[in-house]
């Protein structure tokens, strides 16, 4: 079975992201032409009805996000892309931003339209400025040809504007209250919740957050009429999905597999497997906050049901392939260095965790630990999950874990303490 | 001698014409205060945002002072302190750690003579290490502003990279 599919990525190559002129010459903007002759509980319904799960990292039902959305009552709503891509060994939505904005910003107008949204925010990390240009000469060609602005497409009262955010250097903003707080013009430290964003978004205005992946996804769906995407896939995991592979692979890059593809043909098959003859030491599901595991998870199937029986998640789809040369311990310092350098800071158990999480894993490395060391690494970690503010700090030791329980020989250290 | 630049920086009337214009192109709106440092920043030639600017920005915007510098020490992109012409960011992710991301540091260092978060003697390049920037299909890779250089695998790439700044 061969296993790359293009439903997701069809446009790639096939028109110039610099022209709105070349992509409606492949069909562009016909997805929205559709889209303001439904009733948007029905465009939801269609995205409800293929599955579809939030491509930001947690897996939230898109259909229903939608339609909650659409509930909130509100004269001005706000739509946000999520394109902030801060996990490790993830880039896709730069993928998706640099070969198909136009499709991106049509996603973002469908579900403006089906939310009742007048404003839109696309919030891209710093690290991707070269995309700059090409975002914002895509969204003013989409102004000139009269698909964002006022009364779009004839449809009165439809009025939808898009403003393009920049990030700064800051993973934590991905977080849904973060980043309202970075477009609200301050540092993007996360907030409590409730007030929920979909009631109290930026600028305490109704909003809904999606993913670049997410909104990349609606105006294909919309015209699927042959159902190549629900044809893919089965049970809760349908349609194909952007997976990024990187680390100690031939070829690393994105790729969007059906569902159901065993992790096997993503790393050996299409990324060409390990160079050099080297055995696999790991795999880490989902960037610098997601779980590993190793050979083992090599023929299980991609599906979300799938891969969580096996003790690791989709995440935001990316794998991160370690051969032999790196051990375990330096992996899990990698990545503990990873969230000590992006934890805001704002609530202890994840500040401080962190620290106490790092002096741990170096006297590990060192061969210094004792039993006690391991309880109290478990302990840390199971206090931050419970406790921690936001994601960040609750999903900081998910790597952690799970190694503790793939690779046990690497934490039975030996003594009393 | 940090602060000694510090202390002289001066804002020039074409400096402060290149500001007034970010903050027009902004439409002078508070909430963009991010962009506007990091297009500021650029202007810039040691990419950081002295303190002058700050105040200016915050006078002619306005703001308070005290959320520009909240940004400014918050956000990672952005310094209030002096860097380089050329900061030379490495992603120490452990992408591009298992892609031997340690010599290149190694390379990078004996090449500039300097440590990380030193600046060379005629203030043209430091080296930051910084996370996961994305690049990890062509890892290990550095970005110096803005642009990313990737498969930096001998020194020879490395070397090249540097010289075509010069
Ligand atoms: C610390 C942290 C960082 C996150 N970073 C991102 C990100 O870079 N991009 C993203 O789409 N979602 C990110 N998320 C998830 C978002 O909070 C949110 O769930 C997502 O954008 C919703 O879109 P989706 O439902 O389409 O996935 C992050 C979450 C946390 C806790
Ligand atoms: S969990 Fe970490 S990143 Fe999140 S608010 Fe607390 S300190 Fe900040």
């Amino acid at each position: 079975m061969s296993s790359e599919v293009r439903f997701i990525t069809k446009n790639f190559g096939k028109y110039n992201p610099d022209s709105i002129d070349s992509y409606i010459s492949i069909g562009g903007f016909s997805a929205l032409k559709k889209a303001v002759k439904m009733d948007g509980e029905d465009i939801a319904s269609v995205i409800a009805a293929a599955k579809v799960k939030g491509r930001g990292g947690a897996a939230y039902d898109m259909g229903r996000k939608w339609s909650q959305a659409r509930a909130v009552k509100g004269e001005h709503k706000l739509v946000i892309c999520n394109a902030d891509e801060g996990e490790t060994c993830t880039f896709k939505d730069r993928e998706l931003i640099k070969n198909d904005p136009f499709n991106l910003i049509e996603g973002m107008i469908i579900g403006a339209y089906t939310v009742q949204a007048r404003d839109g925010y696309i919030y891209m990390r710093e690290e991707y400025r070269h995309l700059r240009p090409r975002l914002l000469s895509a969204i003013k060609q989409a102004e000139e040809k009269g698909f964002l602005g006022d009364n779009i497409l004839g449809v009165k009262g439809f009025n939808f504007r898009l403003h393009l955010y920049s990030g700064a250097g800051a993973y934590v903003c991905g977080e849904g209250t973060a980043l309202i707080r970075s477009i609200e013009g301050k540092a993007g430290r996360p907030r409590m919740k409730p007030p929920f964003i979909k009631v109290s978004g930026a600028f305490a205005l109704p909003t809904c957050i999606n993913n670049v992946e997410s909104f990349s996804i609606v105006p294909h769906l919309l015209l699927d009429d042959s159902n190549v995407y629900t044809n893919c896939g089965n049970g809760e995991s349908i349609g194909t999905k952007l997976v990024s592979v990187g680390g100690n692979v031939r070829k690393p890059g994105v790729y969007e597999v059906p569902f159901g593809t065993t992790v096997r043909e993503i790393i050996f098959g299409l990324a060409e497997g390990i160079p050099g003859g080297r055995r696999l030491r790991l795999v880490q599901f989902g960037g610098a906050s997601g779980k590993v595991s190793d050979e083992r998870i090599l023929d299980t199937p991609y599906t979300y049901d799938d891969l969580k029986a096996a003790g690791v998640d989709v995440g935001t789809g990316s794998l991160l392939v370690i051969d032999d040369r790196t051990s375990v311990i330096d992996f899990l310092r990698y990545t503990q260095a990873f969230f000590s350098h992006e934890s805001c800071g704002q609530c202890t158990p994840c500040r401080e965790g962190n620290l106490h999480m790092k002096l741990l894993l170096d006297k590990l490395a060192a061969g210094e630990a004792h039993p006690c060391d391991i309880e109290k690494m478990k302990k840390i970690a199971n206090i931050m999950t419970l406790t921690s503010l936001c994601g960040l700090g609750e999903a900081a030791q998910n790597a952690l874990l799970s190694a503790m329980k793939i690779f046990p020989e690497v934490f039975a250290v030996g003594g009393a303490h | 001698m940090q602060t000694e630049a510090k202390q002289a920086f001066s804002i020039s009337d074409e400096l402060a014409n290149q500001i007034d214009q970010v903050l027009a192109a902004h439409d002078h709106d508070a909430t963009q205060i991010v962009g506007i440092l990091l297009e500021v920043q650029d202007l810039i030639p040691q990419q950081y945002v002295p303190e002058a600017v700050a105040f200016y920005i915050a006078e002619k915007l306005p703001i308070k002072v005290s959320i520009i510098y909240d940004c400014l020490t918050f956000y990672s992109s952005l310094s209030d302190k002096p860097r380089a012409k050329y900061p030379v960011e490495i992603c120490r992710s452990v992408v591009c750690r298992v892609n031997d991301s340690d010599s290149l540091l190694d390379t990078l260092k004996k090449i500039l003579n300097i440590e990380v978060g030193e600046v060379t003697y005629d203030g043209r390049f430091m080296i930051e290490e910084v996370p996961c920037f994305g690049a990890c299909d062509v890892a290990p890779a550095i970005r110096i502003n803005g642009k990313v250089y990737g498969h930096l695998d001998t020194p020879e790439k490395v070397r090249s990279v540097l010289s075509s700044l010069m």
